[in-house]
C-alpha cells in the first residue's frame, strides 16, 4: 500500500469515527437532482445539495454552484434523505440461525427478570457484513435492539449510524421494547391476565424507584431487579421512547390506557396490524405506528384485521407512519413503503415514514432525516424513484462522506461474473 | 354474427363467470394397473367455471416465452386461449375489455408454496407440513393435509397467481408428495388439484434435516444426509425391480407371489420410473454439485432445485444437467447456507441459458413475485445482464409451469392452453402495477374493480372486516 492510500484510508475511518472529525471532509455539491427534502421547502424538481464539514449546507434551486466544491452530476437522479431502518438488529446479528452467537437473541440472567435492564448499545459490532449490505441500498442510520427474549421487556435498543466506524452509537439506550400480542403473552403467563398486571406492577416499581435509594445495601424485593425499575425510570418519565408490539384492536386499546395511568410515556406502536381500527384514538394521543405495509394475512388470532391499506387509512386519520418490518432485511423498506403507495398511501408519506417520521419518533429529527441546512449529511442518489422495485441507490453519502459501493453481496457477484474456468474460484480477486 | 359483440360491465362479466354454473368436463379417471394398484387414488374433481368467451383489447401483452405485443388483443373462450396477437374477429357474444393502457401476461406459477400445509392463522393446529418423525417419509402426501379455507390463496389470486405447487416442508431427507393445484380453492383439496399435473416430491439438502435429527438418530451431518438419501434409492430400485418382475410375471400368464407393498417406496420409485418429479431444496453450491451426482448414480432426474441461493455459482453446471433453479430476488443470510445470497442469482442463472424460476416459500411473497422478478431484471441488468422483459416473464410463468410439468396446458399466451391470464394495471415491473383482472381457464374470477365479487373464505366469513381490501 502506497502512502497516499495509507492516508486516505486513515482519513476515511477517520471520519468515520466522529462527526467532529469530518471536519476535513471535502465540500460537495451534488447538481441537478430532484430533490426530496422532506421539510417545508417539499420536493425541489431540479436542485443542488451543498455539503459542508459532514453536514447539509443548504439545498438550493437550479444548478448554480458557488466555488470551492466538488460537483457530482445528478441530473436525472433523485435525492433523498439517508432512509433510516426503523425496526431492525443490525449489528446484533450476523446470521440468525445455528450460526453461533446471536446477540439480538436474549437468555435469562440474574440482571434481569422483566428484561427491562437489557441494553444492546454494548453488544453492537458494526463489521457486520449486513451493514455494508444495507446501507448501499440507501439506509444510513438504524434503530437496533433485540429481536426476540422470554422476558417481559426486550430491553433498550440503539439508535446506530451505518458509517464505517467502530463506534457508531449515535444515541444509546434509545427505547425500550414491550411486546403485548401474542408472541409476548405466551412467554409471560400465557395469558394477558398475566402479562398486563406485570406491565403495570414494573412501572408501579419503577415509580417507586424515583425516590428510593437504589444500592445493594436496600432492600428491594419487587417483580423487577433494581437495574430493570432503573431502567424504567426514563421510560416513565417520557424520555425514552416506549416501543410497545401490538396488533389486535383490543390489545392496541390497552396500550392507550396504559398511556392515560402514565401520561409522560411517549409510545411508539409497532406492527399495529389492526391499527387502522383505532386510527383515531392513535392519532388523538399521538401515538405513531411502525408498521410493516405487507401484513395482510390472519397469521394468529391477533392478527384477523389485517389489510394492505393499513398505512393509508393509519394517515388519512393523522397518525405519524413509520414503515419498518423488524428484519435483516430492512433494505426491502423502500419496496414496503411502495406497496404502501400502491395501497393509498400518498407517496411523500411514503418518503417520510422512511426519514423524517422515524428520526422524530427517535428524537433524531434535529440531526437527521430531512435534507435542511445543518442536519448531517446523511443523503443517498437514487436512479430513479426510490420505492420501485425498478430502481436503486446509485450514490449513499453517510455524514458528507461518499461512501464506497460495494458489500460482500457485490463481491461475491463480480467474483462469479468475472470467474476464470481456468483456475479455482479463490483466485478470482473481484 | 361478429358484429353481435356485447360490451359488458365488468360487474356483469364477473356475474357471467360466477354464475352460469360449472362445465361438464370430464372428472379425472382412477389409474388402475394390471397390478391392481391405483396410482391415483385421489382424482381431481376440478371444474372450470364457465364463461361466455372473453376478449382483451388495446393491452401490452407479454406472451411469456419471449414474445411482446404491442396493442395485442386475446381470444379467451371455452376455458381456453383461442387467439393471440392483432386483428381477431369476435365470436357472438363475446365480453370485450378494454385493456388500454394496461399489461397482460400469463397467470403468475408459483412452484414453491406452503399454502394449505402452513395456512393462517398459523396455529399450532394447523401446522401440518412437515411429518418430522423420520428423516424418509416419502410415503406422506401434501394434498392430505391441505385446508382450502387458508385465506392465503384468494390473497395470492389478488396477486396474479393462477396455479401452485404445495409442497411439505424441508425437515425432511424425503419429506413427501407434492401437488400442484389451481388457485381456485373449493370444498374440498380434490376440487382445486390441477387435473393431469404430475406429482412431486419434496426432498431436502443441508441444514434443515441434520438440524432436526441430529439429535434424533440421524441424519446429524451433511455425510449422513447423503448417505440417507443413497440408502433410499437401494431401496427403491429393489422395490421396483420386486414390482416389474411381478408385472411381468402377472402379463405372461403367471401367478406370480404378490410383493409386499409399501408407501414410501411406491412414491421413491415412482420418481425411478420417471412419473414423479423431483423438487430438491438446496441452497449451497456443492451441496447442488452432490446431489447431480447423486442422481445420475441411481439415474432420476431432479427437475429443479429450490432456494439455490448459490445457483450463480454452478449456473453452468445446472445447464449442463437440465435442472431447474427456483430462487428468491434477495432473500439471504438467514441461515448459513443462505449467506451467500446475492441479488443477481437469478439474471446470472438465466444468462448461463439454465432453467431460472422465481418462488416464493411465502404467503406474503407469493403475492407479488412479479415485483420480485422485476427486482432480479432491474439487478441483472445494472450488472451487464441484459434480459428483455418479454424473457424475464419465463421465470414467472412458462419455467415453474415445465418444473410441473404443465407447460402443455399453461403457463404462456399460446392458442389452446388453458387461459391463466392476468391483466395487470400498468407495466409489471412495478411496484405499483396491480393485478385488476384474473382468469383461470378463461373466467374472470378476481376483478379489482369489484369487491363484491371478491372470493372470501369460509375462515374469514363473519370475522372483522370480512370482505375488506386485503
Amino acid at each position: 500500500m502506497n502512502l497516499f492510500k495509507k492516508a486516505a484510508l486513515a482519513s476515511s475511518i477517520a471520519i468515520g469515527l466522529s462527526l467532529s472529525a469530518s471536519a476535513w471532509a471535502e465540500n460537495i455539491a451534488i447538481v441537478g437532482a430532484k430533490i426530496h427534502t422532506v421539510s417545508a421547502a417539499g420536493i425541489i424538481y431540479k436542485g443542488t445539495v451543498l455539503i459542508k464539514d459532514g453536514r447539509i449546507q443548504q439545498v438550493i434551486e437550479g444548478t448554480d454552484v458557488p466555488s470551492g466544491y466538488r460537483t457530482i452530476d445528478a441530473e436525472g437522479k433523485v435525492i433523498t434523505p439517508g432512509f433510516i431502518g426503523a425496526a431492525t438488529s443490525l449489528g446484533l446479528v450476523e446470521v440468525s440461525s445455528s450460526a453461533g452467537t446471536v446477540d439480538a437473541q436474549a437468555e435469562p440472567h440474574a440482571i434481569s427478570t422483566v428484561g427491562a435492564a437489557l441494553d444492546v448499545q454494548y453488544a453492537l459490532n458494526n463489521d457486520s457484513t449486513l451493514i455494508p449490505i444495507t446501507r448501499i441500498e440507501g439506509f444510513t442510520s438504524a434503530a437496533t435492539g433485540l429481536g426476540g427474549s422470554d422476558q417481559l421487556f426486550l430491553g433498550q435498543g440503539a439508535f446506530i449510524t451505518l458509517a464505517t466506524t467502530y463506534r457508531p452509537v449515535l444515541k444509546a439506550q434509545a427505547f425500550m421494547k414491550l411486546n403485548v400480542g401474542n408472541s409476548g403473552v405466551d412467554n409471560n403467563g400465557g395469558s394477558r391476565a398475566a402479562l398486563w398486571v406485570a406491565i403495570n406492577q414494573s412501572f408501579d416499581e419503577a415509580k417507586f424507584a424515583k425516590s428510593y435509594a437504589m444500592d445493594p445495601s436496600q432492600n428491594w424485593l419487587g417483580l423487577t431487579t433494581m437495574a430493570d425499575a432503573k431502567a424504567l425510570i426514563p421510560v416513565l418519565d417520557g424520555k425514552m421512547p416506549l416501543v410497545v408490539n401490538a396488533d389486535r384492536a383490543a390489545d392496541i386499546v390497552q396500550v392507550i390506557a396504559l398511556k392515560k395511568r402514565h401520561t409522560d410515556l411517549n409510545i411508539i406502536l409497532a406492527s399495529g396490524v389492526e391499527a387502522w381500527r383505532v386510527a383515531d384514538e392513535l392519532a388523538k394521543n399521538n401515538i405513531p405506528v411502525i408498521l410493516d405495509p405487507e401484513s395482510n394475512l390472519p397469521g394468529a388470532f391477533d392478527q384477523i384485521g389485517a389489510t394492505l391499506e393499513n398505512a393509508a387509512r393509519l394517515h388519512k386519520a393523522g397518525v405519524t407512519v413509520v414503515i419498518g418490518m423488524d428484519t435483516h432485511n430492512i433494505r426491502l423498506a423502500t419496496q414496503h413503503a411502495g406497496n404502501a403507495v400502491a395501497n393509498g398511501l400518498p407517496h411523500s408519506a411514503g418518503i417520510a415514514a422512511l426519514t423524517i417520521n422515524v428520526a422524530k419518533i427517535f428524537g433524531m429529527d434535529e440531526q437527521i432525516g430531512s435534507l435542511e441546512s445543518g442536519k448531517v449529511a446523511d443523503l443517498v442518489i437514487w436512479s430513479g424513484d426510490p420505492l420501485e422495485v425498478t430502481q436503486t441507490a446509485e450514490q449513499v453519502f453517510i455524514q458528507g462522506e461518499q461512501i464506497d459501493m460495494t458489500s460482500r453481496q457485490t463481491k461475491l457477484r463480480d467474483r462469479y461474473l468475472k470467474r476464470n474456468a481456468l483456475k479455482p474460484v479463490g483466485y478470482t480477486r473481484p | 354474427m361478429l358484429n353481435t359483440k356485447l360490451k359488458l360491465g365488468l360487474a356483469l362479466a364477473v356475474s357471467v363467470a360466477l354464475v352460469t354454473g360449472c362445465s361438464d368436463d370430464k372428472q379425472e379417471e382412477r389409474q388402475e394397473s394390471v397390478t391392481g394398484i391405483d396410482k391415483n387414488p385421489f382424482p381431481s374433481t376440478y371444474q372450470k367455471i364457465d364463461s361466455k368467451p372473453i376478449v382483451i383489447t388495446n393491452v401490452t401483452i407479454l406472451d411469456g416465452i419471449g414474445g411482446k405485443i404491442e396493442d395485442g388483443e386475446i381470444l379467451l373462450k371455452d376455458g381456453v386461449i383461442v387467439e393471440v396477437g392483432k386483428g381477431i374477429r369476435l365470436p357472438s357474444g363475446a365480453i370485450e375489455i378494454d385493456g388500454k393502457g394496461k399489461w397482460l401476461t400469463p397467470g403468475i406459477i408459483d412452484n414453491h408454496s406452503h399454502l394449505g400445509v402452513y395456512p393462517s392463522p398459523s396455529t399450532r393446529s394447523h401446522s401440518d407440513g412437515n411429518e418430522m418423525t423420520s428423516p424418509v417419509t416419502a410415503e406422506v402426501w401434501a394434498e392430505h393435509s391441505i385446508w382450502p379455507q387458508d385465506p392465503g390463496f384468494q390473497r395470492a389470486l389478488a396477486g396474479g397467481v393462477t396455479s401452485l405447487q404445495i409442497l411439505p416442508g424441508s425437515a425432511n431427507l424425503f419429506g413427501g408428495r407434492s401437488v400442484t393445484v389451481k388457485n381456485l380453492p373449493n370444498r374440498t383439496i380434490q376440487d382445486m388439484k390441477f387435473p393431469e399435473a404430475p406429482y412431486g416430491i419434496k426432498m431436502a439438502c443441508g441444514e434443515n434435516p441434520k438440524r432436526v435429527y441430529g439429535d434424533k438418530g440421524g441424519p446429524m451431518t451433511r455425510m449422513g444426509n447423503v448417505a440417507g438419501y443413497r440408502q433410499a434409492w437401494i431401496q427403491a430400485q429393489e422395490y421396483q425391480t420386486k414390482w416389474a418382475q411381478y408385472e411381468t410375471e402377472l402379463e405372461a400368464g403367471g401367478s406370480p407371489k404378490r410383493p409386499s407393498r409399501d408407501l414410501n417406496l411406491d412414491t421413491l420409485a415412482g420418481v425411478l420410473d420417471g412419473d414423479i418429479i423431483v423438487h430438491m431444496h438446496c441452497y449451497r453450491a456443492d451441496d447442488m454439485g452432490t446431489m447431480m451426482d447423486v442422481m445420475k448414480e441411481f439415474n432420476y432426474k431432479i427437475g429443479t432445485f429450490h432456494h439455490a441461493i448459490e445457483a450463480y455459482k454452478i449456473a453452468d453446471k445446472l445447464a449442463e444437467n437440465n435442472v431447474c433453479s427456483a430462487m428468491w430476488a434477495d432473500w439471504w443470510g438467514f441461515k448459513m447456507e443462505a449467506y451467500d445470497g446475492i441479488k443477481e442469482n437469478i439474471p446470472m442463472v438465466h444468462a448461463a441459458n439454465a432453467c431460472a424460476i422465481v418462488h416464493s416459500d411465502s404467503d406474503l411473497g407469493i403475492q407479488r413475485l412479479n415485483q420480485e422478478a422485476a427486482k432480479a431484471w432491474a439487478d441483472g441488468k445494472r450488472a451487464g445482464i441484459d434480459i428483455s422483459q418479454a424473457d424475464a416473464w419465463q421465470w414467472l410463468s412458462a419455467n415453474p409451469a415445465k418444473s410441473l410439468g404443465i407447460f402443455d396446458k399453461t403457463g404462456s399466451l399460446e392458442a389452446g392452453k388453458n387461459a391463466d391470464v392476468v391483466l395487470w394495471s400498468t407495466d409489471p415491473f412495478s411496484t405499483y402495477a396491480q393485478a385488476d383482472k384474473v382468469f383461470i381457464d378463461g373466467a374472470m374470477v378476481y376483478d379489482r374493480s369489484n369487491p363484491e365479487s371478491w372470493p372470501v373464505s369460509d375462515f374469514e366469513l363473519g370475522q372483522i372486516a370480512e370482505g375488506d381490501a386485503k
